[in-house]
């Protein structure tokens, strides 16, 4: 019963986006928008097509990389800005500053630096990610709670004890929700920038498509894209609703 | 000014400088990119030139306009959310996943819908901004502390007056968050909208500028729309200092 209840917003969701679709696709026609169905069928041929694979792949280890640095970095970054508190201070505004600067004026300056193709995109993809998990961890650092470290001392914990045991459960979920908004955030960098000046990937595919107006492919790499996206961000926040609620108890 | 502030002022002004004194010595090829000092004369000259006026005015014109739009709207429809839970959790999926679907993709969609022209670029900038306030407001109404709802109730405030006194100055913090997100997202939008599908306004210019090799030209302007960014964030931030000090915060 439960298993229903939770399931009925998405499905509600799901059931309303494509009625919306389709009445869309009846009032501006078939060279605006496709219908659900027709497309959703070419989706998945396209998806078994061989020259599709090197796009998904190409588009796929971007993201990875991407998240990786952005994940590894963000996390080590804000662990030591955390651990010492004048540094934090001092890198915060600056932080927040650069986060909230619309980046994709800086794209141009990426792709001088690292050159087209791979690398850009990558290094677009981490700078868009790394900074909301440096923000949250620093702040989860920074707010592990006093009792818990002299506790630890208390009990003579070994500071490997004392980081598996304490530290590691305490900043946790707040290091997690950080990753899940950077997760986003580096597959928005890394789909912006292959929109510009790339030759692989599914970015690619879409401005091609976008220039020939071939709408099936548009519509189709766009829901392939939202599928992706929704799917994974769904499983991240259960995974982030269950660790906070560990934490709270 | 604190400790921090001042180490702060001295690591930026240490990193502009390393960069010029970098660029200056020929270090870094100003082919990738020119000295800081250069990009501030090229961002006065094309200024005083008035080269660009039209595209800064159509730019700018449309990034309000998208600004304005997310801001009020999303405003209005958190709040109808807030009111509303069964429909809230019908959309929360869609919300908590918004910033990972390729907008972009949407785009020949709209330019069917509303003509060419800067209407499409305004409507995506207004969807891409809107929800950032959406979940702002939420978030704000969210955290209203129970204490003071109360109170509110034992004063028997009027609902009008319980929305004016207590919930929106509660809720004022998230609500600015979200005042600087829809800001920024306003500006990806319309200038990530110029770079690929328009032909002219600023984002045109950059990607125009960089196509031809023109690094001055392309570090003047994405300065100077870098610097329309930070000073209405500045303005926005400065407001919620004044807040904040008035309640003795």
């Amino acid at each position: 019963m439960t298993a229903i209840r939770s399931l009925r917003g998405p499905l509600l969701l799901t059931v309303t986006l494509l009625v919306a679709w389709q009445i869309l696709h009846q009032w501006a026609g078939d060279t605006a928008l496709t219908a659900p169905l027709p497309t959703l069928e070419y989706m998945w041929n396209m998806i078994g097509q061989k020259r599709f694979l090197p796009h998904l792949v190409e588009t796929g280890l971007a993201f990875a990389q991407a998240l990786a640095i952005a994940g590894l970095g963000g996390v080590g970054i804000g662990v030591l800005l955390g651990g010492h508190r004048l540094s934090g201070e001092v890198a915060e505004p600056i932080l927040v500053g650069i986060y909230s600067l619309p980046k994709i004026t800086l794209y141009p300056v990426i792709l001088l630096l690292f050159g087209l193709g791979m690398s850009a995109k990558v290094a677009f993809g981490a700078l868009h990610g790394v900074i909301p998990v440096v923000l949250f961890t620093m702040n989860a650092v920074r707010n592990v709670n006093r009792t818990y470290l002299r506790t630890g001392r208390a009990m003579r914990l070994t500071p490997a004890q004392m980081g598996w045991h304490i530290l590691i459960p305490a900043t946790l979920p707040e290091i997690f929700t950080g990753l899940r908004i950077g997760f986003s955030l580096t597959l928005l960098g890394t789909m912006l920038g292959e929109l510009f000046a790339s030759q692989r990937g599914l970015g690619f595919l879409l401005m091609t498509a976008i220039d020939l107006n071939d709408v099936q492919t548009i519509l189709s790499i766009a829901v392939l894209i939202s599928l992706f996206a929704v799917a994974a961000n769904s499983i991240l926040l259960a995974i982030d609703r269950r660790l906070h609620r560990g934490s709270a108890a | 000014m604190s400790k921090a502030g001042w180490i702060r002022t001295f690591v930026l002004v240490a990193f502009f400088g390393t960069v010029e004194a970098l660029c200056r010595t020929g270090v870094i090829s100003p082919k990738l990119v020119i000295a800081p000092s250069a990009m501030v004369e090229s961002m006065v000259e094309l200024l005083a030139s008035g080269e660009f006026n039209d595209d800064i005015s159509q730019t700018l014109s449309s990034v309000g306009i998208a600004m304005s739009l997310s801001i009020v709207g999303g405003f209005v429809l958190g709040c109808v959310l807030y009111w509303l839970p069964p429909l809230r959790r019908t959309f929360d999926p869609f919300l908590a996943a918004y910033y990972s679907l390729p907008h972009f993709a949407f785009y020949p969609l709209l330019i069917v819908i509303f003509g060419l022209g800067a209407m499409p670029l305004i409507v995506l900038a207004t969807l891409f901004a809107m929800v950032a306030m959406i979940m702002a407001t939420l978030g704000g109404l969210d955290r209203i502390p129970r204490v003071l709802l109360k109170t509110a109730r034992m004063q028997r405030l009027s609902l009008p007056s319980e929305i004016w006194h207590i919930r929106l100055p509660a809720a004022a913090p998230h609500l600015f968050s979200g005042l600087k997100l829809a800001v920024t997202y306003s500006f990806i939008g319309v200038i990530a909208g110029e770079f690929i599908l328009s032909t002219s306004g600023l984002g045109h210019q950059i990607a125009f500028a960089y196509d031809n090799f023109d690094n001055a030209t392309m570090y003047g302007l994405i300065l100077f729309v870098l610097c329309i960014a930070i000073t209405f964030n500045l303005l926005v931030f400065a407001y919620e200092r004044r807040l904040a000090r008035q309640r003795g915060l």
